[in-house]
């Protein structure tokens, strides 16, 4: 079984809460694990953690080579010692979801979570929500001995995360940071999520979900699924820019059965390189709790209530091109946040890189976060 | 500390920061939270926080001004007076700041209305179309005014509803605002002299500072 996984199954820093976790869905789960990274110190006041939560396909590899892909972090471009989220000031706190498949508690973490029962979950993961990744990362804040995060940061699903946080413990966050992401997912997103599922299931290696079993990993339908959700990542002016109608070098015979523009080996490479390092019972669960997501319905339908009364410093950020989380869904959460009286800063970066500018390196971006951590600072009276 | 001794330094950074700012912030009291609307990059919200210790916030409608504001570490977001006004609660705020931007709202009346709902007091700000170089260059030359303050084309200006003192006093009396406080000065942001006259103010003084409330 561990052969079988193995370019998964690394060594990730981590902490076991025996007491487990109550999930939105009823469920106990038995056992949770929480694998995280740090980055800075925290200082004597316990004052400077800053939580970056990550989207979907990210994980606790923040800010440093990640050990599977041996890339760098996913936001290092932006968190780093002298950089926007600067680890010389804050102390940078990232860890993988809930249902992810980087050392925390999910479809492939083993029922007994390193006790007896050695069986992975595989799709009888109960199903999670966003809220419950939520509660795993205050476990672990708590762990690590913090009351108060000065800030919580994330983009597209780690935006969700922040609004979550803001709302569920407005009092364990001091100022927020909700970047190109919405207060539900809309039916559009579902639908393309509900494409990527289809692709997996339709992988005959996909085997009901117990695919550890055989050995072979439905790695096609996991391609096909990371594809589609590429394309909803990027802006059809990124891709015109970037491969236009060119066709790739040496491809002379025309047919539907061969890859003839730049832009399908492009995809291509994002899918089969995707496969390596992600598992299709993770991407199951996360993409459903994504889709669960809609702050408003756990509020009475009422987004301002979800934040009534919140003392929070929030900062929105959207980018002009993202047709993902377009800036209509960050202006409903400004004007949500306005009904309920919230400090509230917002902006929208103008950019032509879709919903992928996020990961980027964007100097508006930088600008406004580091701008805004630092007014935020001077507020908390952070030294 | 001395009106002009106040305003002197001003003087030299006019261009970069209208110079009624200080007025206004002279009718707003200490630890207040203000709504600053058209905040442009946040100079008066800076400015109410660092010297007053104001929860000031504000609202701008050029995205690269609130780019620029936010990178300052200033609460300021992206909106529309004309729209964005209305998501706010009644009473969120002590004062509602509206400086040099009534004339250039689509619906003013309806911007005031928003301003003392959300607001207990408003402090609204504009250039004056009833000082007499205005009055004069029409009346000469016939043709629309072109003077320091009103320094746009008619086709190109965003001014779109120019206003004398007198009218504001008008409009004031109209919709049932008290007017606490007012006072009229010239570019440079000196205080013109005639407090008791208005029909004086509006003869000589270049910009105007109006301090509402809403009457009961």
């Amino acid at each position: 079984m561990e052969q079988v996984l193995s370019p998964l199954a690394i060594a990730h820093q981590h902490v076991v809460f025996e007491e487990g976790l109550a999930l939105d869905c009823g469920v106990h789960l038995p056992r949770l694990t929480v694998a995280y990274r740090t980055y800075g110190r925290l200082d004597a006041a316990r004052a400077n953690a800053v939580l970056v939560c990550h989207a979907l396909t990210g994980d606790q590899y923040v800010a440093e080579t990640h050990p599977l892909t041996g890339k760098p972090g996913w936001w290092e471009v932006l968190v780093g010692p002298g950089r926007a989220i600067d680890t010389e000031r804050y102390f940078v706190i990232s860890s993988n979801v809930l249902g992810g498949c980087m050392g925390s508690s999910g479809p492939r973490s083993p029922r007994g979570e390193g006790g007896d029962d050695q069986a992975l979950w595989g799709t009888d993961f109960p199903p999670i929500t966003i809220r419950d990744m939520v509660r795993a990362q205050r476990r672990l804040i708590a762990h690590l001995g913090i009351e108060r995060l000065f800030a919580v940061i994330g983009g597209s699903m780690g935006g969700m995360q922040v609004l979550e946080w803001a709302a569920t413990y407005p009092d364990a966050v001091f100022a927020a940071i909700p970047i190109a992401t919405a207060a539900h997912h809309s039916a559009q997103n579902i639908a393309f999520h509900e494409v990527g599922r289809q692709a997996i299931f339709a992988d005959p290696d996909w085997q009901g979900g117990r695919y550890w079993q055989s050995g072979r990993t439905p790695a096609r339908g996991l391609a096909v699924a990371r594809m589609v959700a590429h394309i909803t990542y990027l802006s059809e002016q990124a891709l015109t820019r970037k491969f236009g109608r060119r066709v790739r070098a040496g491809s002379s015979v025309l047919g539907p059965y061969s890859d003839i523009f730049e832009v399908e080996s492009y995809l291509q490479h994002q899918g089969s390189s995707f496969v390596h390092r992600f598992d299709a019972n993770s991407y199951l669960a996360i993409t459903r709790a994504m889709d669960y997501f809609d702050l408003a319905a756990e509020h009475n339908d009422d987004l301002a209530s979800a934040f009534a009364g919140t003392k929070t410093r929030f900062c929105l950020v959207s980018f002009s091109s993202d047709w993902l989380f377009p800036t209509s869904e960050s202006r409903a959460l400004v004007r949500a946040l306005n009904r309920a009286a919230a400090n509230v800063s917002f902006v929208e970066i103008e950019t032509d890189k879709g919903h992928d500018a996020f990961l980027l390196d964007e100097p508006d971006l930088a600008r406004a976060l580091s701008g805004f951590l630092a007014g935020c600072a001077e507020h908390a009276r952070l030294a | 500390m001395s009106l002009a001794a106040r305003i002197a330094p001003l003087r030299h950074v006019a261009k970069n920061m209208r110079v009624d700012l200080d007025l206004i912030a002279g009718m707003i009291a200490p630890g207040t939270r203000v709504l600053d609307i058209g905040c442009g990059d946040g100079p008066l919200i800076a400015h109410l926080f660092r010297t007053k210790g104001c929860d000031a916030r504000g609202i701008e409608i050029d995205m690269k001004e609130v780019t620029r504001a936010v990178a300052r570490g200033l609460p300021v977001m992206q909106g529309d007076a004309d729209i964005d006004l209305a998501h706010y609660p009644d009473g969120a705020f002590d004062y509602v700041v509206l400086s040099r931007t009534l004339q250039a709202v689509g619906r003013p009346r309806a911007v005031l209305r928003q301003m003392l709902r959300i607001g207990t007091r408003a402090v609204v700000s504009f250039p004056n179309f009833g000082h007499w170089l205005v009055r004069w260059q029409l009346l000469a030359r016939g043709r629309m005014p072109m003077t320091p303050t009103w320094d746009r084309m008619w086709y190109e200006t965003p001014n779109i509803h120019p206003c004398t003192i007198r009218d504001f006093f008008d409009l004031c009396h109209a919709e049932g605002y008290a007017v606490e406080r007012w006072l009229a000065a010239d570019e440079a942001g000196h205080r013109a002299p005639w407090r008791r006259a208005p029909w004086l103010a509006n003869l000589f003084g270049e910009q105007a500072v109006f301090l509402l409330r809403a009457k009961r």
